[in-house]
């Protein structure tokens, strides 16, 4: 599990675009530079990014190593009902991060 | 233009030294530009050692507001007397002082134009010109922007404007201080006015809030702040690092918005601290090599860019020392001592240079980090161990001793450059 940021408005009108944010603090590490003892650091990322609204993906991403330390997604989320926004991150190796909030649509 | 100007210097660099032509019946004529801490250390160096040098002194400020002690202002420690100082004390050492600010640097003639079109030239030069705020990196930011969002990291009339912003803000206000990306002046000064705010707001506006939107991840004496914060100011102060996405990517000074990547906050005071470059002056004449900051020689202070030109201070390079008024005060020391040898024909001997920073983090609440620098043809390098870091879990006695400190050392220093 990595440290991670969200950030979901607690209220939204039926029908209202939302702006979600969402990030994890991660190293992204590309395979390419060296530590301070001049070995080479090994590729480590995070592969996949997921968002579900309601139980449903709305948002799928694939990582690759070309994406900067601590990546940032930040979208459009169209409110239907209230219900929780969950994200999921997942690591080369398969290790999982989770985080969610509780979507209100007045 | 600036690359053309930029190639040139670096051509200069690789010409063999000549020998400044010395006026005739006199001493030679040295202009000093900046009579901050590393300029006004300088003067009164070289007055002593070469007294028959002719010392032009160039100052675009009427009076010195120091930016050591300024944070005191903005807690409300002292007033902002404290902080300014005539130049008169330095001006009778026997210096000419010129008229105005200097707004161009040639050098090659080594000729400095002031704003009134005045021209002086000197055999050599000292720049002291202090740092430049880089308002184009955070979208939004301006000089007239600053008057709304002031960054206070000039000290002046920024000073006062962030203190009386924070005096009229209501209670339960958010405070937003935004902190940039290394290297700035004063590595521990954004922590100390966050503390002194805190100290501030505890006793004044219990309701507040701080919200730090730091660049960095760590920071100068991160432990002794944390420390103090969580002793004194607890939940008060709200700090979003780098990792995190604190560095601050853009302002509204009409909505008072303040946003990084991640954040968008609405602020009741924000001081947004933006990132820094070496004076405007060595900058548009090419001397900091298009990298920002200007490399010098490690003993004599001389550019590796300009012959005969001295740089110290903030604005130059100096290895292992951080940007500090007591750094660039030795620096203007050791650099005096270099051309006096250099007028009398000797090669300038390494010296020992020091550096303590002093940090308020509340009125009777002080810690400080002292380090020993030696200069060698690598560069200034810390001499370790050397210096000393007061330890985590001091006594109040302790703290209390070290405000002590911090305030004697900054009459004492200040009454020897100004007074």
């Amino acid at each position: 599990m990595f440290n991670t940021r969200i950030r979901v408005p607690e209220t939204a009108a039926a029908g209202e675009a939302v702006e979600i944010r969402a990030m994890i603090m991660h190293p992204m590490d590309n395979g390419f530079t060296y530590s301070t003892q001049g070995t080479l650091i090994p590729v480590n990322i995070i592969t996949d990014f997921t968002c579900r609204y309601l139980g449903e993906v709305v948002v799928q991403v694939r990582l690759e190593p070309g994406i900067s330390a601590n990546p940032i997604f930040t979208f459009s989320l169209r409110a239907t009902e209230s219900g929780p926004v969950e994200f999921e991150w997942i690591d080369q190796n398969g290790d999982v991060t989770t985080a969610s909030a509780d979507l209100t649509v007045t | 233009m600036k690359m053309q100007r930029r190639t040139f210097v670096a051509s200069l660099a690789a010409l063999p030294l000549a020998a400044p032509a010395l006026a005739r019946g006199a001493g030679p004529r040295v202009t000093v530009v900046g009579a901050g801490y590393g300029g006004a250390s300088f003067i009164r160096t070289l007055r002593r050692l070469a007294p028959e040098v002719e010392i032009t002194v160039i100052e675009q400020t009427p009076r010195f507001h120091s930016c050591p002690f300024s944070n005191g202002v903005i807690g409300g420690l002292w007033d902002g007397d404290r902080i300014s100082f005539e130049y008169d004390g330095l001006a009778s050492t026997g210096t000419r002082w010129a008229s105005g600010a200097a707004v161009g640097f040639d050098p090659a003639t080594r000729e400095v134009t002031l704003e009134g079109g005045e021209v002086v030239t000197g055999d050599y030069v000292l720049l002291s010109p202090g740092i430049s705020l880089n308002f184009a990196a955070i979208d939004g930011y301006s000089p007239e922007a600053a008057e709304a969002m002031p960054h206070a990291w000039q000290a002046g009339s920024q000073t006062g404007l962030l203190r009386r912003q924070l005096v009229e803000m209501e209670d339960g206000g958010t405070v937003v201080v935004a902190i940039p990306r290394p290297p700035f002046r004063c590595p521990p000064g954004p922590y100390e006015r966050i503390s002194l705010i805190a100290h501030y707001l505890k006793a004044a506006k219990p309701a507040s809030k701080i919200i730090v939107l730091d660049a960095q991840d760590g920071f100068s004496k991160q432990g002794l702040f944390e420390e103090c914060w969580a002793a004194l100011y607890p939940g008060l102060i709200e700090r979003i690092p780098g990792a995190e996405s604190g560095e601050v990517e853009a302002v509204d000074p009409a909505t008072m918005r303040v946003s990084t990547a991640f954040d968008d906050i609405t602020a009741d005071v924000a001081n947004v601290i933006p990132p820094q470059r070496a004076g405007a002056l060595a900058l548009d004449a090419g001397l900091d090599g298009g990298i920002g900051w200007c490399p010098v020689d490690p003993v004599s202070f001389e550019s590796t860019l300009a012959p005969g030109v001295f740089i110290i201070g903030d604005a130059a390079i100096m290895g292992e020392m951080p940007k500090s008024g007591f750094s660039a005060a030795q620096q203007g020391s050791a650099c005096a001592a270099a051309l006096a040898a250099r007028i009398a024909g000797d090669d300038p001997a390494p010296r020992k240079l020091i550096n303590t920073c002093y940090s308020l983090a509340a009125p009777d609440w002080g810690f400080s980090v002292a380090d020993v620098y030696a200069q060698t043809a690598d560069g200034i390098a810390a001499i370790r161990p050397g210096g000393g870091t007061t330890p985590l879990g001091a006594d109040a006695d302790t703290h209390a001793a070290e405000a002590r400190y911090a305030n004697s050392w900054f009459d004492t220093l200040t009454s020897q450059l100004w007074g």
